[in-house]
């Protein structure tokens, strides 16, 4: 007889703007591991944070062995036996692995102060148990590997009494043996009850460690099963397939010589052989799963990072680039994945936000010219049909899709030659989403030659001329975008999925 | 930006406008022209340092050294002038101002190029600028009879009756104002205190604006180190000790966030006024000196709150519009 642990039902919730989640199910039984299976942006994290407390769903229940339960902060979450062991561990450098792990329900003595002795002893046995008995219990965090510290990350989930243990993509930052060692340790929380939900791109992890899977898509969940009776090509159908086809706009861009040649890029930590040309009016789409590389290596391109070796030819010139303003001399501008943290200003005029990056050529002897930063400001936002009531108002009050087109506005503004844009559309509305791809159409048409780093296989496939696949900080592949690519294809090469598996 | 601090501003205004008229229903004429432009004049040094300030802070920094960089610049324009009194006046204050400049390099290098916080730099210099008094005077005063009559009389003489203090104070106030808002420069400063991601991505150096920035303070603070001596005639390694407490207050009630990039020279101005008034006018009217110190006080932590509450208001705006909208 199977044991529910958890059970959501119905569970809704929405951002302004966005629907993350619609009308979700998930069920986690005791003993078994479910795997959550989704593209990026599909509503996994916001899953996860509204399993952990950390957001409230606007509608649906949360039944916890049966009993409806209300999860309003992270502590109820944990006090209900919910523990989360997320991608990037969320752990303490400077205090020791056993103050860690007991962090928050340290054993406290008969005066209410902490009981060191029992703290460091139980932090001992657990670790011993889990068989990480290598793992020095006073060793400070930071002295000690991201694998022990996603195992420390483990045994904090241990130490309480949790039934039910989320785990993040934990597989994202670790090496192949230690992921072994990982498995393990999951197979020995599954015999000992636990209802285990694991998170992962990696298909051939996600066979070998669960028994049954969810899959997300758009925020709603479009199957589960147990993964014995699925083959991969089914998961991989019921993660691509869309209810509404997208419809893109038809370009006629003349593809002409290479603007851009990356030759031998190298990073020590992020990227490694990266090499790729760029055509004149092309567009190329970059594609991969999270912690690929693609936006480090788009940051080394505008000169944030630096490779440690490797050549750029832009226009024919080799250039280096030792910060974003080279690159905008270079004639290569970026629009940043995260738009408030890093495009636009929003406490900000619009049209203080359009010449920021122009204040050069707006300038006159170092004076601003009011005038003609407006003028520059109307000429591009009436290209971007940038909807808004003046240009005086705050961009904080625009709507995402309107604050992606200052975005775009501001670096257009400085006439590039090469513009990167890293998920353009991620968190807008559909119809700014339409408005920013024929945008990019009449960009090419001019000359301008697009990088376009996108997680949606519509968008790749339907905007690229020639889509690159990145895995693991390498380049797997260039595929040019005709009839015979299918996205299947593209997920495959992502993922490192073999083609004999089909 | 411009309706919050716009909002912070009128509002500081009518406290200060309040104010005068209080105090003069205690003490009839303190609301004369003559006693305002004193308190003006009495201001002018804490106008011109805050506005130094208000440049570093604007920008996530904080220059504590500020004080003891006049109080060196001050000593090395005292010596000078008491060594040989006839160099001109004007030579002298452009020594001290490049005195002050050199000593805001130093700050700002250490920033810059070696990527040490602010405030750590900057109270580190805070010390060792004041020991330097030490060493080159010796230990001693350049008292009043040292100086000769013009070193005195440049903060002194009067124009349109007002004092030449003040028309240093309202020039550099005018000339800030145009700096901070119709060069590229300013609004580069603003740019990477608001968002610093957004300005590197605009391809603005950060690194050499903060330089920049300290630069202005230090030049500023070394002006006023001969305007300090000039109008106190008193040159000491007690100069201005503990000043720099009194700069920053003046900015952040003045509405300048300590969380960068949001703030205006009017702000500056009239955090530096409302100090200036409360010295001046608590005294008139028999207020001890300790209800001044925490009137002073409570007007930061009053600023603080007010600011912190506009900028709530104005998200819970975007999020009703942006829920309309969807």
């Amino acid at each position: 007889m199977r044991e529910s642990k958890i059970k959501l039902s119905g569970i809704t919730k929405t951002f302004p703007g966005v629907r993350a989640l619609h009308n979700v199910e998930l069920e986690l039984f005791k003993g078994e591991v479910t795997a959550l299976i989704g593209e990026n942006g599909a509503g996994k994290s916001t899953l996860v944070k509204t399993m952990t407390g950390i957001y409230q769903p606007d509608s649906g229940d949360i039944f916890i062995a049966g009993q409806k339960v209300e999860l309003l902060s992270p502590h109820d979450a944990f006090s209900l036996g919910i523990t989360a062991i997320h991608q990037e561990t969320v752990l303490f450098d400077e205090l020791s692995v056993a103050e860690n792990i007991f962090l928050g329900h340290s054993p406290k003595t008969r005066l209410r102060t902490i009981d060191w002795r029992k703290l460091n002893s139980d932090a001992r046995a657990l670790l011993d148990d889990m068989g990480a008995g290598h793992i020095n219990a006073d060793a400070k965090l930071k002295d000690i590997s991201i694998a022990n510290k996603h195992l420390v990350a483990v045994a904090r989930a241990l130490s309480v009494e949790s039934d039910v243990v989320i785990m993040d993509e934990p597989t994202a930052a670790l090496s192949h043996k230690e992921i072994e060692d990982l498995f393990v340790l999951v197979d020995k929380l599954k015999n000992d009850g636990k209802a285990i939900l694991f998170i992962s791109h990696k298909f051939d992890e996600i066979y070998k460690i669960a028994d049954r899977y969810t899959v997300f898509r758009d925020g709603e969940m479009v199957g589960s099963g147990v993964l014995a009776d699925t083959t991969q090509s089914q998961i991989v159908q019921m993660m691509v397939g869309r209810s509404v086809e997208q419809i893109f706009p038809k370009r006629n861009a003349a593809i002409g010589s290479p603007v851009l040649q990356v030759k031998d890029y190298n990073h020590p930590t992020e990227f490694a052989d990266i090499g790729f040309e760029l055509n004149e009016g092309e567009i190329l789409g970059f594609y991969g799963l999270v912690g690929a590389g693609r936006s480090e290596l788009m940051h080394s391109l505008f000169g944030i990072t630096r490779p440690s070796s490797g050549t750029l030819i832009a226009q024919g010139n080799v250039v280096s680039l030792k910060s974003p303003a080279d690159a905008i001399d270079a004639g290569i501008v970026y629009l940043p994945e995260e738009r408030g943290k890093q495009g636009v200003i929003l406490d900000w005029p619009i049209f203080e936000n359009i010449s920021l990056p122009s204040l050069q050529s707006t300038s006159k002897n170092g004076f601003l010219q009011l005038a003609k930063e407006f003028a520059l400001a109307r000429k591009y936002a009436e290209r971007l049909d940038l909807r808004a009531a003046s240009f005086s108002q705050n961009a904080g009050t625009l709507s995402g899709g309107n604050q992606q087109k200052v975005v775009i506005a501001k670096w257009l503004a400085m006439e590039p030659n090469v513009i990167i844009l890293d998920e353009p559309t991620k968190g807008i509305d559909i119809g700014s989403k339409a408005a920013v791809h024929s945008f990019m159409g009449e960009l090419v048409s001019e000359g301008l030659s697009v990088i376009m780093v996108s997680s949606e296989i519509p968008e790749v496939m339907g905007m690229s001329d020639r889509i690159v696949v990145m895995r693991e900080g390498r380049i797997v592949n260039i595929f040019k975008n005709d009839d015979d690519l299918t996205a299947e294809m593209l997920i495959r090469t992502a993922a490192g999925i073999e083609d004999s598996v089909a | 930006m411009i309706k919050i601090s716009r909002s912070h501003e009128f509002w500081l205004f009518i406290v200060i406008l309040m104010m005068i008229l209080g105090t003069s229903f205690r003490s009839p004429g303190f609301s004369s022209p003559g006693k305002l432009i004193e308190i003006f004049n009495d201001s002018s040094m804490l106008i011109i340092l805050a506005l130094g300030q208000m440049a570093v802070i604007l920008t996530r920094s904080i220059d504590l050294s500020m004080a003891s960089n006049l109080a060196l610049s001050g000593m090395i324009v005292a010596l000078i002038n008491a060594a040989y009194p006839a160099i001109p006046v004007p030579a002298l204050m452009l020594i001290a101002t490049l005195s002050g400049l050199m000593l805001g390099v130093f700050n700002g290098t250490l920033i810059w190029w070696l990527g040490i916080p602010s405030i750590v730099v900057t109270l580190g210099t805070l010390t060792i600028y004041r020991g330097v008094i030490f060493l080159i005077a010796g230990g001693k005063w350049v008292n009043a009879d040292a100086f000769s009559e013009s070193f005195i009389q440049y903060t002194r003489v009067e124009f349109l009756g007002i004092p030449a203090l003040a028309w240093y104070a309202i020039l550099i106030v005018i000339a800030f104002y145009i700096f901070m808002t119709r060069t590229s420069t300013g609004r580069s400063i603003y740019a990477i205190g608001i968002n610093p991601n957004a300005a590197l991505y605009a391809g603005i150096n950060i690194g050499k604006t903060k330089f920049l920035t300290f630069c202005i303070s230090g030049a500023l603070s070394g002006f006023c180190g001969y305007l300090w001596v000039s109008r106190y005639v008193i040159g000491s390694v007690e100069v201005a000790k503990g000043y720099e407490l009194t700069v920053v207050a003046a900015c952040v009630i003045g509405g300048i966030s300590i969380a960068g990039g949001v703030g205006s020279v009017v702000g500056a101005v009239l955090g530096a006024l409302f100090l200036g008034f409360i010295s001046n006018a608590l005294p008139v009217i028999g207020v001890s000196p300790f209800w001044q110190l925490a009137i002073s006080g409570g007007a930061i932590i009053l600023a603080v709150i007010i600011n912190a509450s506009s900028q709530k208001s104005g998200k819970r705006l975007i999020l009703k519009q942006s829920e309309a909208k969807s």
